[in-house]
Parts: C-alpha cells; structure tokens; sequence
C-alpha cells in the first residue's frame, strides 16, 4: 500500500498536466512548445516529402515567426488532431496551432488568440449533383472531420453527417459514392477534394471562420502576447508573405486586419494580468454526461457487439475450412490456405481495413460496418485457423480410423467424429478470441464507423473529462467480456473429459 | 471368405509383410500369433483398406482388393460387411454407447434412427450392456467400452469381424467380460444358422486363440510360418 502511495505520488509529482506555462517560465526555457498533427498535414504542417525528418507548412512558418516576434526558439510537438486540446490541457506544449476553427465551444474552454487565417466552407460534390447550400443537405449523408465548424454546421442542418480522421478519404469515399457531398475548409477542399476527377465543388463558400491559435485559459499573458506578435505580423506584412508563399492569400484574407478581437490586450505584467484579461465567457468547467451522450454509448456498445458477432461468425466457419485444408487437402489448396493464414496473421489489421475500405474501393465498394465486418473477419478467420488446427491434430488417430473403418467418407469423418470432438477442444481458445475482438473491432474507427471506444473518445473531448467517459467505456466493454469469460470457464468444465 | 495371395508390403523399403498365402473359409474362425511386430496388425489393416499394400491380391467379403490406393465406392462397400475391433477401442468420445453403434448405419448406410437404434439396443443387449445404452464412453471401464466397440463393428451386419488384439489393453482382470463376449460372438458364428460370421483374431492370448479358433496361425518374419489345429482341452 505505501510503495502504491509513493508511486503515486512520484507520478503526480512528474506528471506534465500539472506543469502550467506562465510567461516568466516560458522565458526562462526559451521555449515556445507547439502542437499539431503531421499526418495529411499539407499545407499546415508537414513533413517535407524531399527532405524526409524536415517539417514545413503554412503553420510551421507562423510558429516560427511568433516564436521570432516574442524572443523564443518554437517548439514543434506532433500530437494526434483530435486530442489536440486535451493534450494542450495537460500541459503538453504552450499552443495549439494547426487548423483550429474558432467555436463557441472552443471559445469557453480555451483561450483563443486573434485569427490568423480566413476559411471558406466549401462544399466538395459529385459532378452533377444538385446539392448547393447548407439547407440542401438536410437529411444528405455527408462527410466532414470530426470536431470542426462543418460537423456542427451539418448536425444543426439534421444531416447524416459521417466522420473522417483524415483529410483524404472523405473525397475518397465522395469518389466512390459512399457520401453524398464533404463539407471541409477551402484549404482541405482545394488540396484533397476539388480538382478530383468526377468531383466540383461550389463556388460560394457555405459559412466562412477563422483559424485561430488554443492556449490554456491559466496562460493570461502568453496570450495577450501572443496577439500581440500576431498583430505585428498581419500590420508588417509578413503573414501575408507566409500565406502568398502557401499560394493560401486570396480575398477572404483581407478581412484578417478587420477580425482583430475587440481588445488586444497590452503586455501585462503578471499581477495585473488577472485583472486585465477579458473574462472568458462561461467557466470552462467538466460538464456531466447527459442522457443523449449516455444514450449514444449505449449505441456505440450495440454496434461493437454487431461487428465481433458478425465478424466471429463469419471467421469461425472460414477457419475452420481453412484447418481442414491444411490437414486434408491437396498440396495446392494447402499452400493456399498456409498463404492466407500468414498474410492475414503477419500483417496489422488496421492495414487490412485500410487496404478493404479504401484500396480496394474501386474494385469492390463496401459499406464502412461491411467493410468492418469483413476486415475484421477475414483477420481473424487466419486466427480461428490455427486454433482448429490445432484441436484437430489433438485428437488421437484413431478417431478417424475407426470412422473409417465403419463406412464413413472422409466429409463424413469430419463432420461427424473429428469437428465435433475438435470444436469442444477449440471452445476455451474461442471465447478467448471473441473477447479479443470485441475490443479489437475499436479498430473499425479508421473507416468511420463509430463504436464504443470512437464513441468514448468524442464524448471525452466533448466534455473535457477522460475519467468518467473511459470508465463507463471500460464498464460496458467488461460487461460484454466478463459473462463470455465466465461461460468459457462453464463449458470448459462441462467438456473437460472429452 | 477371405483369400489372401501373395501378400507384400513394406514401410520405407524395410518389409514387414513378404508374400503371405492363406484362406479363410466361410464361417470359420482363425486365430493369429506372432511376436510384437511381426506384421499381424498391419495384415489385419490392409484387409479392410485402411493401408494398401505393394504386392499380392486379396479376396474378402466378396471384394477384391489389388496393390496400390483403393477407390472410395470400393472401400465404402467392403466396409459395410467387414467390421474392425481396435485395441484401443476408439469409441467416439463425443456420442454415446447408443450413438457410436448406429453412426456408421445411419451415417454411412441411411439407415433410419428407429430401425438403427433397434438394431443397436439389440447388439447390446448381446455383449452385457443393454442399460448403459446412453453413458458417454469416459463413464464406462475399458472391458466395457471394448464390448461397445465389437457391437459397434457388428451394427452393420458384417459378414467378416477383423479384430486387433481386443483384450491387450485392459487390466487382467477385465479381459474375462471381453472373451466372455467373443465366445458369444464365436458360438454366433459357428451357429446354425447357415449366415456364419467369418472371424480374423490377432491375439497374444494363446489360450484365448486355442479355445475360440479353427485353425491357428502364426506370423514371423512377414510370413505365415505355421498353421496349426487348436489343441482343444
């Protein structure tokens, strides 16, 4: 119990979220860390494709001129887009620069600098579709990121509103007829979606924002320096050569001068700071679950379970056909089934679902839970494989022998003596498998579909709170695996003589 | 009937059965000796098809078997009327007493559940164990499971009964219920009924051998090298 307590403490003690950044700190580091994420990060941020390890964009030239401008080295941290903010939170790096849409949402929870860049949202369609303004979408699948102005912009308009971690693949599947129109900023539209073939967007941006930059509501006087530092870019000109030299300047960027927030606040010292800063509007509290987010849960537990069940039910068959080849058949169905059972084995199962739901688009066009569900499937079938095999080579030779002595073909051999036998085997391994996969199929998020944990992890950054959402995910995934647990351990005790 | 004639077969290039001649007439009981080894198990195997040989032809049960693989219609008729008794008794862990007897005749024959039970409820009866028709086989002792495995080999109406040493794996004290059950099936074949039951016995039991057979037959060297008359008490 004590060493738990001293370990714990240790932990809190080195624990970054409570490492808060003031401004004298800063200074004293030197250090400017900021975050943002690399992958499809072109133009924002991204690694150099000549210069591998070298990052560059739009947004690294913006970091590094704050950092000129406020006497600081700029620090690049990559984190992963959609924890952005909870990352800033704990204490991670000092602002959050890469995209970040002004929101109310936002707005509550962070301190938001003055923008640095004007957006259009703009809707990317197919050719010919009639689809033009917000109001049309109503009711339309559309696709968009998650946490940004667009998805909130289609949920008010009651849209079917499908969810991408990437920037890519929504135009991917716009291509490929699985949504109906992508509704992202012109940046993302004009790079990934536009000039598409079989793609147009329109013209007219549907609403237009601004990129602003996060910091911690504590970190008072970075902030006001830090729109400071913005202001001196936008009035020397030298945020206009960033985005000229981004090819990103056009006319919406005019209104950057005018978006300036009603008070810049003046360097402060640390005392006054307080005082001075503009109140941020409601207290950036945890919020409670409401029954619609707990409701939502209970949703993304129903689709895990639909996906392991389908998937299970569908590896189980095809592996057991595979064992059985692989000690029955030919030597070329046997090499195949070999081949199958290492290609789905040694290689990861997220680059199967990429390859079934994206690569292989073209040629076969599945549904995201489809798609899961055969991915997932077909991985674990390579699973179920080995396990069958294994419980079919348990049995004693004679099983087969006798059987065939009586008359039995050797289908009948199979179906009637050996499988039955091996199944029971195979049962603790089995329950064992299905457990895994339920808590693997959390995988199927990178094609959009939404299950538990994708559910867990909208609902945290929702709500700025891990705990209670990650518990009530780790509650329900036990929920589901306890009871399999237990009926393993009841049929294993039931067969165990066999 | 079986005629065995110029019987050869070897397992990698080493010989274990070289030109074995013999016959059994219809009806008749032969029992055969021969030290561990000596090819007696394999000869029983390559009568029913469960291995092929090299050289040599076999008549039984009405088929003919010829060196190399067998077809599968071929093996699956001759099945039907020549049954096998393991010395590991190799009941079907999963099914019960009742299931193992009529599996093979409903399975492999067609034949219905009802006509097949009945028949299965009467070969138990035969060999002691009409009431233990639906014990699993983990609850029975090894003398009974081998008394449900000759019912077993029985259940199709065979006309030849190959058995393996049927009493080696069991605990001295169990094998008199099994002989007990072979004489029953002995004095079945020799009965008057004309339908005799043509038997093959390896055994290592020479009293067992001397009791049951009409002739004895000892195996050495993958070759019969004597057949003898059983010295009857």
């Amino acid at each position: 119990m004590r060493v738990w307590a001293v370990f714990c403490f240790v932990l809190l003690a080195f624990s970054p979220a409570l490492a808060r950044a003031d401004w004298a700190s800063l200074r004293e580091a030197g250090e400017l860390g900021w975050g943002a994420d690399l992958q499809g990060g072109e133009p924002y941020v991204y690694e150099s494709p000549s210069e591998p390890g070298v990052i560059v964009g739009f947004e690294v030239e913006i970091a590094e001129a704050l950092g000129r401008e406020l006497g600081l080295r700029a620090k690049f941290h990559q984190n992963d887009w959609s924890n952005l903010i909870p990352s800033l939170e704990r204490g991670d790096f000092d602002l959050a620069l890469n995209g970040l849409e002004d929101t109310p949402a936002r707005r509550a929870r962070l301190r938001l600098s003055r923008p640095y860049f004007v957006y259009g949202e703009t809707l990317a369609v197919r050719a010919g579709s009639p689809l033009r303004t917000l109001a049309d979408l109503s009711g339309r699948r559309i696709g968009t990121l998650n946490q940004t102005v667009a998805q909130d912009l289609l949920q008010a308009q009651h849209a079917d509103v499908v969810l991408y971690e990437g920037q890519q693949e929504p135009y991917l599947d716009l291509g490929q007829g699985r949504v109906e129109g992508v509704l992202l900023d012109h940046v993302i539209a004009d790079r990934y979606g536009c000039g598409q073939p079989g793609l147009s967007c329109v013209k007219q941006d549907l609403a237009r924002g601004t990129y602003v930059i996060g910091m911690r509501p504590a970190d008072v006087e970075l902030a006001s320096r830090v729109d400071g530092a913005l202001s001196r870019l936008i009035e020397s000109g030298e945020l206009r050569r960033i985005l000229e030299h981004w090819k990103l300047w056009d006319a919406r960027q005019e209104e950057l001068g005018a978006r300036a927030p009603a008070a810049v606040l003046k360097p402060a010292s640390a005392q006054s700071a307080s005082a001075a800063a503009p109140a941020l509007a409601p207290a950036p509290t945890k919020q409670a679950m409401s029954a619609a987010q707990l409701g939502l849960f209970v949703q993304g537990a129903l689709v895990t379970i639909l996906i392991s069940v389908c998937a299970f039910a569908f590896a189980l068959p095809v592996g057991v056909f595979l064992a059985v080849i692989r000690g029955h058949g030919g030597r070329v169905s046997r090499f195949l089934a070999t081949a199958y059972v290492e290609l789905f084995r040694g290689t990861p199962v997220l680059l199967q679902l990429y390859v079934l739901y994206y690569g292989l688009s073209s040629v076969i066009r599945l549904g995201a839970i489809e798609a899961a569900i055969l991915g997932l499937g077909l991985n674990y079938a390579a699973y179920e494989a080995e396990v069958h095999r294994g419980a079919l080579a348990a049995l004693p030779r004679g099983q087969a022998e006798a059987a065939s002595s009586l008359g039995l073909s050797r289908y009948q051999v199979l179906r009637h003596v050996l499988l039955p036998q091996s199944l029971r085997i195979a049962l603790p391994a089995l329950t064992n498998d299905f457990v895994a996969l339920l808590k693997d199929s959390s995988l199927v998020s990178v094609i959009t579909v939404v299950e538990l944990t994708k559910r867990m992890t909208i609902v945290a950054v929702e709500l700025r709170d891990w705990v209670v959402p990650g518990l009530l995910c780790a509650g329900m995934y036990f929920a589901m695996s306890f009871p399999l647990s237990r009926l393993s351990l009841w049929l294993e005790r039931r067969y165990q003589s066999v | 009937m079986i005629r065995i004639t110029g019987l050869h077969k070897a397992f990698a290039g080493s010989p274990v059965l070289s030109g074995i001649d013999a016959t059994v007439a219809e009806g008749k009981i032969v029992a055969l000796l021969g030290a561990s080894g000596s090819g007696k198990s394999t000869l029983l195997r390559c009568l029913n098809g469960l291995s092929t040989f090299d050289a040599g032809s076999l008549e039984i049960a009405g088929f003919s078997l010829t060196p190399g693989a067998h077809d599968g219609r071929t093996l699956h008729a001759l099945r039907a009327k020549v049954g096998m008794v393991f010395q590991e008794f190799h009941l079907f862990s999963h099914l019960s007493v009742l299931d193992n007897v009529t599996l093979a005749p409903r399975i492999a024959r067609g034949t219905a559940r009802a006509q097949a039970e009945a028949h299965a409820r009467e070969l138990l009866a035969q060999v002691g164990l009409a009431e233990r028709a639906h014990a699993m086989p983990r609850e029975l002792s090894g003398g009974q499971k081998q008394r449900v495995a000759i019912a077993r080999a029985l259940a199709q109406g065979v006309r030849v009964l190959l058995l393996d040493e049927p009493t080696s794996a069991l605990d001295p004290e169990l094998r008199e219920e099994v002989r007990e059950v072979l004489r029953k099936v002995a004095r079945g074949a020799h009965g008057a009924s004309g339908a005799g039951l043509t038997i093959l016995l390896v055994t290592h039991e020479h009293a067992l051998a001397h009791e049951l057979a009409d002739e004895i037959w000892t195996l050495a060297g993958g070759t019969i090298v004597a057949k003898s008359a059983p010295a009857k008490p």
